[in-house]
């Protein structure tokens, strides 16, 4: 009969767990002045962000409708298109940009904490350039590295730096210069395997006017390097930073003259970098266009957060009115399960961190509504407790009577509730999907909270005190 | 004690008859003032520094061949502009607009293209339809075991009933606010109907549960009093219940802010219904139907 209080301290620890990972800044202020007081080094609970949609933080949000019909895999296409449309947002500096296909056409783009909508519209509706540069010659690349020292230097002491001899020398790559190839003469770029190391290679295919320029682009470049550039930009991410920025260089060396149209690029490559450069190679290739979004929503960073300290304070006042609610009318038991619920808030949330759940308004208003649906289970197994203690059975029988008789209509009502939660889940847009969700986690969550917890609670606080006072029952 | 509450079971018929039929009436009449995500369209949150009149904000934007400019004012100084779709260029020339008549800062703005609208609407009918004849067959799953007096897709049937009954007068309700107060069918409504869908057939499982049980106990005989009996036995947990879901959601009406409110007040609407017809009539129709039909037995004979 130990075994109780084994359990019920593991659910205490679980619970304050939850507790500080869902709010963890008391608990580090605490750290910090024990520290600070008694010189220990105690760690810091790990912090770990809500993450928070749009409509919370603000941004802008756009669904694209994309014109395929002129490719033939679709798949491979949207997929190339999200990539590139992916890089540039990160390339415009926008902090955990959202890219997503939608069903086989669409593409939603969300842009956190964006207020130029319509410069991000624009670069995004752009069609991709692909271009193949060659090396520039050593002069020209002196004249220009010399132009922006002059240009960085008139910037450094506040000067117009249109003065400047040939200032506009200074935007232009000091190492490289376009050709007059472009993603117009690709047809295609493929991956294929070498026969003897099974190395992964890229194939490029040129079409006729591409195989003679490519043949003359090669011819004066042997042994020279042939950099490409999407969008202005180096095609992968080179030195590994993660992020694509003029630190970058993708510049296979030319081996020899390439008549035909055909060429293939070697070197020691992983599989993924190889599917990443032949995929943005194709979307250079064969542009999908996207055109203006079809749809648009731009939040503003105000009304995100005063809508979150609204639907939390709603969630506070109403958390609070249904702890009062139980105590009053179901006393010591209704206290128990006031204990349960607030433990199921701190659990909801902490499960909210680890997976981590996008917090949305819907979100948020399918949380606040499962903490008024989370004690239905409890005021079930309380009534049928009252009734069975009023026949006359004895405490722990009429406890134990009152969860077997409730548990079906506990599991058909919940079990109906998440049916309803899943369709809407599969069927509808993204605002019902996030209610869905985390009304459907509500659910699971507060299943175990009100059933288990507070059973464990039960058998743990009403010992045979609660007989001579069964009226707090 | 037992309430007896079967035994006034025409009165509630004729009640709910007549809220379905007002429902279905004002329906007709003032149809539903979908949101722009379901009509398509552009959609504006501002605040001002001084709220212009309606007059002078529809002049401002004449040249815009906006179509039909609603103005609706929000807080103190807000308000929410609705037109038809712009791209964004046009948007921040409207912006630069109202500023000129009047410092402005945008708190949203929303368009919806033409397709997405329909799609959206497609979406949201298939889910209401999918998620009628679940719970319909889960009901029906649920009390395979149940099959006499009663059988077990009359429950299905009833908590059917009951259920379009509880969806039915909160679509009634804002064809009338629609009509008076422009407000909209918006998603988070749409959601908070699919939310009651699911909610008020809780009340509804409960009782017929209980019912379940009852017969199993006492055995078939006298139908409708088990019935009276296994209602009198849930009351105080199906009033326990919506009161305290009630409880937030009265605080996500009043505190949770615009988005939330309609919302809210949809599945206020819709719980209150919801609690009611599953006591005054899934309950007393299982009654009448188990009645009506020994009738026809008797007739037959």
């Amino acid at each position: 009969m130990q075994q109780k209080y084994y359990i019920f301290i593991g659910v205490l620890i679980l619970a304050v767990l939850a507790g500080i990972f869902a709010y963890p800044n008391h608990f580090n202020k605490g750290v910090d002045f024990l520290n600070h007081k008694l010189s220990w080094t105690l760690p810091h609970f790990p912090e770990k962000p809500y993450i928070l949609g749009l409509d919370l933080q603000g941004g802008v949000s756009l669904v694209y409708q994309a014109d395929l019909s002129t490719v033939t895999d679709k798949s491979a296409a949207m997929s190339g298109l999200r990539d590139v449309i992916e890089r540039r947002v990160n390339m415009f500096g926008v902090s955990e940009p959202v890219v997503q296909i939608q069903g086989t056409d669409r593409l939603t783009v969300e842009l956190p904490g964006v207020t130029d909508v319509q410069q991000a519209i624009q670069m995004i509706g752009q069609t991709p350039y692909l271009e193949f540069d060659e090396e520039r010659a050593a002069e020209e690349t002196k004249q220009i590295l010399d132009v922006i020292k002059q240009v960085q230097a008139a910037e450094a002491a506040k000067q117009d730096i249109t003065k400047v001899k040939d200032w506009q020398l200074a935007l232009q790559n000091p190492y490289f210069k376009p050709t007059d190839l472009t993603g117009k003469y690709l047809t295609k770029a493929t991956i294929v395997f070498d026969q003897t190391t099974y190395k992964p290679q890229i194939q490029l295919q040129f079409n006729d006017a591409g195989a003679q320029i490519f043949a003359d682009i090669t011819a004066r470049n042997i042994k020279k390097p042939l950099a490409i550039f999407l969008d202005g930009a180096s095609i992968i991410d080179t030195n590994g930073d993660g992020k694509i920025d003029n630190q970058d260089l993708y510049a296979p060396i030319v081996q020899d003259k390439i008549t035909g149209g055909k060429a293939v690029i070697t070197g020691d490559m992983s599989s993924q970098t190889a599917n990443s450069i032949a995929s943005r190679l194709n979307s250079g290739a064969l542009p999908v266009k996207i055109g203006s979004p079809i749809s648009q929503e731009t939040v503003g960073p105000t009304l995100g957060s005063v809508s979150l300290q609204k639907s939390l304070l709603a969630g506070i006042y109403g958390l609070l009115a249904v702890v009062i609610f139980m105590v009053v009318f179901y006393r010591f038991p209704g206290l128990l399960a006031s204990l349960a619920l607030v433990i199921y808030v701190a659990l909801t949330l902490a499960i909210f961190k680890l997976i981590p759940v996008t917090l949305t308004l819907a979100g948020i208003g399918g949380f606040i509504l499962s903490i008024g649906m989370a004690v239905d289970a409890n005021i079930l197994i309380f009534a049928r407790m009252k009734e069975e203690i009023k026949s006359g059975k004895g405490l722990s029988q009429a406890i134990d009577e009152g969860f077997k008789r409730a548990w079906p209509s506990i599991r058909d009502s919940n079990f109906n509730s998440l049916i309803v939660c899943a369709i809407l889940f599969f069927v509808a847009t993204s605002f019902i999907k996030g209610f869905a969700f985390t009304l459907a986690l509500g659910i699971i969550v507060s299943l175990f909270s009100a059933i288990f917890i507070t059973r464990i609670f039960l058998m743990v606080f009403v010992g045979k005190w609660a007989e001579k006072a069964k009226w707090i029952l | 004690m037992q309430f007896n509450f079967t035994k006034y079971s025409v009165i509630y018929y004729i009640f709910s008859g007549l809220l379905i039929i007002a429902a279905i009436v004002s329906l007709s009449m003032f149809g539903l003032k979908f949101g722009i995500e379901f009509a398509g369209g552009s959609n504006m949150e501002v605040n001002f520094q001084k709220t212009p009149s309606n007059d002078a904000i529809q002049s401002a934007l004449k040249s815009f061949n906006l179509g039909e400019i609603t103005v609706q004012p929000t807080g103190s100084n807000g308000a929410i502009l609705q037109f038809k779709g712009v791209d964004e260029a046009t948007h921040q020339q409207i912006l630069i607009a109202l500023n000129k008549l009047n410092p402005t800062v945008e708190k949203s703005f929303q368009y919806i293209g033409p397709s997405i609208g329909q799609e959206l609407r497609n979406k949201t009918e298939l889910a209401i339809a999918l998620a009628l004849v679940a719970i319909t067959l889960y009901i029906a799953f649920a009390f395979r075991k149940v099959s006499k007096p009663v059988s077990s897709w009359k429950y299905g049937i009833t908590s059917l009933i009951a259920l379009f009954h509880d969806v039915l007068v909160p679509i009634g309700i804002f064809s009338i606010l629609g009509k008076l107060y422009n407000i909209e069918i918006t998603i988070p409504i749409v959601a908070a109907l699919l939310t009651i869908l699911g909610f008020s057939v809780h009340d509804t499982i409960v009782i017929f549960d209980r019912i379940r049980e009852n017969i199993l106990r006492r055995g078939m005989g006298q139908f409708e009093d088990t019935v009276n009996w296994s209602l009198t036995q849930t009351l105080g947990r199906s009033i326990s219940t919506v009161l305290t879901v009630e409880f937030v959601l009265v605080s996500l009406y009043f505190l949770g802010g615009e988005t939330l409110k309609y919302f809210a007040l949809t599945l206020i609407i819709g719980i209150t219904s919801g609690a009611y017809s599953s006591i005054f009539i899934a309950s007393p129709l299982l009654v009448s139907w188990y009645k009506w039909s020994l009738k026809k037995e008797q007739k037959g004979r």
